[in-house]
């Protein structure tokens, strides 16, 4: 909302306040002033000067030299490149040593050899928006009202002379989309008083029965609609004050009839609208919901399908308007209209929200109305803007109002007591301060109490919608006070421990184990592109190979962001992707996020979130350094984080499956981790193609379900006591097929190492020169142990060859 | 003849001392005069030659040579060594100020360590942190929080939505309700509810269509709004400092009644006034009030009885501020360099 500091000043006395100041007290207590606007944009020394003659320029075809009189002896010579520009006119001069907007000085100067001393200006040049002027004078220079005198100063006649504020109203303070509702708000501010304007009408004309009926036929959206008919107006160009205001306010003026209607809602809060009554047939008045497919051409001349959900006015014949919305072509009233039809009504806010919505139309009407009215502002309106029409429009007003009234609303009684109020808001104030600040909002009141206190019963005024609860009147109390005499206290309650869930501390302890390792978390979006979400294997599968399918939003907002993410690994892909592309092509990174999955064509419960842990490792590991060389990242090391997350988070049992037929994975080089025989993931290296799809080099990526892993983690372990008796270290050389996985070689070893066997650790792999083609040897360091006793070599050896037998039997093993 | 021999050799053997250079030499030295087969055993085999008298005199004397050299050459030794680690020292000498070897190190992402430490200072003041969905029910996102369908608020932050009842949570007020549902109208509820948050905005240098959120709600018998005002001011002073003020603003949400927004004093500037304040000395941080007497009802709690504060802050805002971050697409684009800057615990 647009407030014009002149026009506010109207109804209540801003006496010693300034713009700035009065913005500073609005926002402090509720409403946010974005902007204090002077209009006059840097205009000096401007006045109504009289074109009394135009000739061409000598030189230039397109420049005209004009004598105009601005009130001096002496006549200007001015030259113009307005094509408007003519005898006769009244038009804005900027005399020599005046300034406007931009920093344009004027001075005494020769366009093509001919004097020109000032300028006859545009709106435009004199910094008024001139998209809310009337086309013909957007395209010149602007003409003045003949009436004005010569020499006069333009910037209080064109209303520079003022402030606007612009009010950033939240939804609850429709009210305030009023200049009433403003000036009852400030008056609550500043404890001054409200002058109401006169709403007096005089009645010339004949009865307005039988011209104009009135009928409802949907009383859930039309609660009451009231008309006048106005007859004999003059239709033409409103006054320049009203002019002013409604530019100020962001409203184009376009001629009296409309703008006043403009100008009383803006006003009154209420909106209206003016009916030519000749299109109006036989003066009838139907409100009722449109039928299926029903069109209307509204006043901005596009074609509107309805349904019949939408409510119309129409005449019983055809539609003549979609109702506080806007108003049809076919009764809009233009230069030849004589007769008005007046409409002022209260609508159902939520139909005509619903309404603008369908049709993606929204008009200043709609704005007020969906927002629930003032339902009393109906007459006031009513009767503000016809009183006008006669001031302006020179009409005769008909006898009495034709209406239909279903519903009427009585102030609401709210009741505010004394000591909830003191105990809700941590304060003592007294009665006798609330009793005052109750009075500056201009809300009745009654007083009841009793020894339990001060109880205010409350008569809300209709204009003040947003107050129906106790709760509300407290903050009526508490703004106008002040939010800054409100103490700061701590609650007084009992003592709780507050804490993290076990998970939300594991999620926690995933973080820092995977950043204490080098790995940076990376935070990416959930919506993705359907062509995305499937590169690459998910956790759960892929979705070929699942009932899942990506979610998709209603309403994207672009294709590349239309599903919510079934994995987390294509845009840690996009991530390493982005970061190679800025010659930075070390990355290691990892995102805990949710996935979202269900198996609905068309949801109808909420989707499963799985909360995962995705890691992406590309280029090297250790960058270049004087000591070591540059090592890329491989499966090994991608493996060897995840051991030591593993270990860290105390989850034992894990093995690590060579699995061939994951999506997007390389068919030699992934495994599938488990927990005991639990999958909670995989780990391995991107497929070339995906590699190359999404141009990176060898990249290693891993994906685990974190609840699954959760779940096993051991959360702490009895001690063990220290080893009483040595251990005796046995290594064993021995050489198999070359495709024997190390971890079957591992689990037969400590199968066959049976008890005494403390631990096994590979320590070498090797295949070439010395061994036969397609075998390798691999060499371990196995500790044996008895805890109850000291082993002897004797025992230790009949084991350890049993462990060679075994392996010999199971793989065709060789020692070396 | 033999006091001559004795005296001779004491006169070689210092002489010969003050040239040996190396351990090797004087132990060489050591054998060769007064080992065990040295030149002194073999003076003194022609003890057997002396008179009585001369024997004991003869004696003391070659002990006192014995001693005095064995002495001298125990000097030489420490000097010896003492030279020689001081050789090695030199030897090792390094240039210590090339660069070390790397140690991997990484850090959290911004976002989360703003969260963390949020919820770190709410856990202190005995909050549990509660969490909910990311997609929810239009119910709980709006309905439940006195946003009717049709309610004007729900313009003031567009939604994604999947079909007419689920959407993308729009604020993780949600949790809220989830949370006072669960606990059944048992008191005292503190939470506070961080996580990922969704609303149709264009993506620009302010703007996200992904951001984060961190809600916290308190219900009691007998919370105040002085209260919200003193919780708010600890945290401020946690977060931002111990000279942190803060500022109550009348605002609206359907949620809370009376709804303020919350200034505090301006990190850039401490309040004297600069630009990230707009000369104002204060920044707005988060949006709070007093618990919707609808609200607690629809969640089973009478609001007769009891009363509760709850507020809404974005880390986005908090780690821009607090890190002087330009723009809020840094923290969804993943640029190494700009996550590297956060290199801390």
């Amino acid at each position: 909302m647009r407030v014009s500091y002149k026009w506010l000043s109207e109804y209540i006395d801003l006496s010693g306040v300034t713009p700035e100041e009065l913005a500073e007290k609005i926002t402090r207590s509720g409403i946010e002033v974005d902007v204090v606007e002077p209009r006059n944009r840097g205009v000096t020394n401007t006045v109504v000067g009289y074109v009394e003659s135009k000739e061409k320029h000598p030189d230039a075809d397109k420049l005209n030299v004009c004598t105009v009189d601005v009130g001096e002896t002496e006549k200007l010579q001015i030259v113009c490149g307005a094509p408007n520009v003519d005898a006769g006119q009244k038009v804005p001069v900027a005399l020599v040593g005046a300034k406007l907007p931009g920093g344009l000085k004027i001075k005494k100067a020769k366009l093509r050899g001919v004097e020109s001393r000032g300028m006859i200006c545009s709106a435009k040049e004199l910094g008024i928006n001139d998209k809310l002027l009337p086309k013909e004078q957007q395209d010149g220079i602007m003409v003045l009202p003949d009436s004005w005198q010569i020499g006069e100063d333009v910037i209080p006649l064109l209303g520079l002379d003022d402030v606007v504020l612009e009010l950033d109203l939240t939804p609850n303070r429709s009210d305030c989309l009023s200049m009433m509702g403003v000036a009852y708000e400030v008056a609550a501010i500043l404890g001054r008083e409200v002058r109401e304007p006169d709403l007096t009408v005089t009645e010339q004309g004949d009865e307005i029965d039988p011209k104009v009926s009135v009928r409802i036929d949907a009383p859930d959206h039309c609660y009451r609609y009231s008309a006048r008919l106005i007859e004999n107006v003059t239709l033409g160009p409103s006054p320049m004050w009203m002019q002013n205001r409604l530019i100020a306010a962001g409203i184009r003026p376009i001629n009296n009839v409309v703008d006043i209607t403009n100008y009383v809602m803006l006003e009154q809060g209420q909106p209206l609208h003016a009916f030519d009554y000749e299109a109006v047939f036989g003066g009838n008045i139907v409100v009722r919901l449109a039928q299926e497919g029903e069109t209307i051409v509204t006043l901005d001349d596009v074609e509107r399908t309805l349904d019949p959900e939408m409510l119309l006015i129409t005449d019983g014949d055809k539609p003549i308007g979609i109702a506080g919305v806007m108003g049809g072509a076919n009764s809009e009233v233009t230069e030849n209209t004589r007769t008005i039809l007046l409409e002022s009504a209260h609508f159902a806010g939520a139909s005509i929200r619903k309404t603008s919505r369908k049709l993606g139309l929204r008009s200043e009407a709609s704005l007020r109305f969906e927002k629930d009215v003032d339902p009393e502002g109906v007459m006031r309106a009513l009767e503000r803007a016809t009183q006008l029409m006669v001031e302006l429009a020179g009409g005769k007003v008909a006898k009495g109002i034709s209406e239909s009234v279903l519903r009427g609303q009585e102030p609401a009684v709210v009741e505010l007591n004394l000591n909830r109020l003191n105990k809700f808001l941590g304060m003592t104030l007294s009665r006798d301060t609330v009793a005052d600040i109750l009075r500056r909002l201009n809300f009745d009141f009654e007083e009841t109490g009793d020894q339990e206190g001060t109880v205010f019963q409350v008569k809300v005024p209709t204009r003040r919608q947003d107050i129906r609860l106790e709760e509300d009147l407290f903050e009526e109390v508490a703004r106008l006070y002040g939010y800054d005499e409100i103490p700061t206290t701590l609650p007084v309650t009992v003592t709780t421990p507050g804490s993290l869930t076990r998970e939300q501390y594991l999620r926690r302890q995933v973080r820092r184990i995977l950043n204490s390792m080098g790995m940076k978390e990376a935070m990416t979006y959930t919506f993705t592109s359907p062509s995305m979400a499937d590169d690459v294997e998910s956790v759960f599968g892929n979705l070929e190979n699942s009932d899942y399918q990506p979610i998709p939003l209603a309403m994207p907002m672009s294709e590349e962001r239309s599903v919510l993410r079934v994995n987390l690994l294509p845009h840690l892909m996009e991530t390493a992707a982005y970061n190679r592309n800025r010659r930075l092509e070390d990355v290691a990174v990892f995102e805990v996020g949710n996935i979202f999955l269900s198996e609905e064509k068309q949801l109808t419960s909420l989707p499963e979130e799985r909360l995962v842990l995705g890691g992406l490792l590309t280029g090297h590991w250790v960058g270049d350094h004087w000591l070591q060389n540059r090592q890329p990242v491989d499966f090994y090391l991608t493996r060897g984080i995840l051991d030591a997350l593993f270990e860290r988070l105390n989850v034992d049992e894990i093995s690590y499956r060579p699995v061939s037929g994951l999506k997007g994975m390389h068919p030699g080089r992934t495994a599938d981790i488990y927990v005991a025989q639990e999958r909670i993931g995989y780990v391995g290296q991107l497929h070339p193609e995906v590699q190359k799809k999404y141009d990176l080099g060898e990249t290693y990526v891993f994906q685990l379900e974190l609840e699954k892993l959760f779940a096993r983690v051991k959360d702490y372990e009895m001690y063990r006591p220290l080893p009483r008796f040595p251990a005796i270290n046995r290594d064993l050389a021995v050489v198999v097929d070359g495709d024997l996985a190390h971890a079957d070689l591992q689990a037969k070893i400590r199968e066959a190492g049976g008890k005494w066997l403390e631990s096994v650790h590979l320590f070498d792999v090797y295949s070439g020169e010395g061994i036969e083609e397609g075998k390798k040897s691999m060499a371990f360091s196995l500790v044996y142990r008895d805890p109850e006793k000291t082993l002897t070599d004797e025992e230790v050896n009949e084991v350890h060859d049993g462990v060679v037998r075994v392996l010999e039997e199971a793989f065709g093993a060789r020692l070396r | 003849m033999m006091r001559e021999q004795l005296e001779d050799l004491r006169t070689r053997v210092l002489a010969e001392l003050e040239q040996v250079d190396s351990l090797s030499a004087l132990e060489d030295l050591r054998v060769k005069y007064i080992g065990k087969k040295g030149e002194l055993t073999e003076i003194l085999k022609g003890m057997g030659k002396l008179s009585p008298e001369e024997r004991p005199v003869i004696g003391q004397l070659a002990n006192e040579i014995r001693q005095k050299l064995e002495q001298e050459l125990e000097q030489k030794k420490d000097a010896l060594e003492k030279a020689q680690l001081e050789a090695r020292l030199q030897e090792e000498t390094i240039d210590v100020t090339l660069p070390g070897r790397p140690v991997a190190t990484a850090s959290r992402h911004p976002l989360t360590q703003v969260i963390e430490e949020v919820e770190d200072i709410f856990i202190g003041l005995g909050f549990e942190v509660a969490e909910g969905p990311e997609v929810e029910t239009d119910y709980y996102n709006f309905e439940a929080l006195n946003l009717p369908k049709n309610h004007p608020a729900r313009d003031m932050q567009d939604s994604f939505y999947i079909t007419e009842e689920i959407l993308m949570r729009t604020h993780t007020s949600p949790v809220q309700a989830r949370t006072m549902e669960r606990k059944e109208g048992k008191v005292p509820v503190k939470i506070i509810c961080p996580g990922k948050v969704y609303r149709r905005d264009d993506d620009d240098a302010t703007h996200s269509h992904q951001f984060t959120q961190i809600e916290g709600l308190m219900i009691d018998e007998g919370i105040r709004m002085s209260d919200l005002k003193g919780i708010l001011l600890t945290f401020a002073k946690e977060m931002f400092g111990p000279d942190q003020k803060i500022r109550l603003r009348p605002s609206f949400f359907p949620f809370t009644e009376p709804s303020v927004e919350v200034d505090i004093s301006c990190v850039m500037c401490g309040g004297e006034g600069c630009r990230t304040c707009k000369q104002t000395g204060w920044i707005e941080i988060l949006g709070a009030g007093m618990v919707h007497p609808r609200v607690l009802e629809m969640s089973g709690y009478d609001p007769k009885r009891y009363t509760g504060f709850a507020f809404g802050m974005g880390p986005d805002r908090i780690a821009m501020l607090k890190f002087g971050i330009d723009d809020i697409r840094h923290f969804y684009t993943n640029d190494l360099r700009f996550l590297e800057q956060f290199n801390r615990l």
